[in-house]
């Protein structure tokens, strides 16, 4: 095959929020954040994440991302572990007042997560009329 | 446990061996169970009940077209190529922390399987692998006769 290989990367655990009680490991996601002239985008791997498993929230300049995985596959006996599965979670701090909240749109598709956030239109400058009396 | 014995004639190459050996008996089954080999993409979980393994690999954001699959009695192969999706050319990136590449990753079974009947499918970016157990590799239930 052509491309290069692909380099093997430890899952990084999140471990600022504390202890989880079901006793998971919470994983910070790798992610891609771009931006272009209209919106930013932030692109994360979370695999073992449907759609009904994602939230984001925005709040006082913080993005959070959560994404909660299904519990894994009973009756199974494990013979070998190389990934541990548990929740994602990573957390960013944005200039809300630069992004359109209300057209932010998310697409969670094969464990992947594509968040975009528009950038406002900037504040047009003001036109003070000036009146005479 | 000794491992080294004194004896009138030592034969080192022999004392080595049997070290090894020891010592394989202690890591070796362990290092499989644990995955210890690590470092190449995917990862994989590997987990059986009565008639199945289970292979699983985190692959988010691939075509399952660009995955290739095969597998003998005894191995699995799986090879693929997760390619970035197309952004344009105005983008400026601020992360950029997700891999993307060609992989390619043999892994030996730990008992026979039956290479015609595995099924494989793909699910939030999990790929799962069903290998049914050869026949001669399946637990058999003895039944204990009373006099």
């Amino acid at each position: 095959m052509s491309a290069e290989e692909i380099k093997k990367t430890e899952k990084q655990v999140e471990a600022t929020r504390g202890e989880t009680t079901r006793g998971m490991p919470s994983f910070i996601p790798p992610v891609d954040v771009y931006e272009d002239k209209s919106s930013i985008t932030v692109v994360a791997d979370m695999p073992g994440v449907n759609k009904n498993g994602v939230s984001i929230d925005i709040k006082d300049d913080q993005l959070k991302i959560l994404g909660k995985v299904e519990a894994p596959a009973p009756h199974e006996t494990a013979l070998r572990r190389e990934y541990e599965t548990g929740n994602y979670y990573r957390q960013f701090t944005i200039a809300a007042e630069l992004i359109d909240l209300d057209k932010i749109t998310a697409k969670m598709a094969d464990g992947v997560l594509t968040l975009t956030l528009p950038k406002a239109e900037k504040a047009l400058p003001r036109r003070i009329e000036v009146t005479s009396e | 446990m000794a491992l080294l014995q004194w004896r009138e004639s030592i034969d080192p190459f022999r004392e080595l061996d049997s070290l090894r050996t020891a010592v394989d008996r202690v890591f070796g089954d362990y290092r499989w169970r644990t995955g210890m080999s690590r470092g190449i993409f995917p990862a994989l979980n590997i987990s059986e009940n009565k008639d199945n393994l289970y292979l699983r690999a985190e692959i988010p954001g691939i075509n399952p077209k660009d995955i290739d699959i095969t597998a003998t009695p005894d191995s699995i192969t799986i090879r693929g190529e997760r390619r970035p999706a197309g952004v344009g050319k105005e983008v400026n990136y601020h992360q950029r922390e997700r891999e993307f590449g060609s992989f390619n990753r043999i892994i030996g079974m730990p008992c026979q399987v039956n290479p015609d009947k595995i099924s494989a499918s793909y699910k939030d970016g999990i790929l799962t692998v069903v290998l049914p157990k050869a026949e001669q590799a399946k637990p058999k239930q003895i039944e204990i006769k009373t006099a």
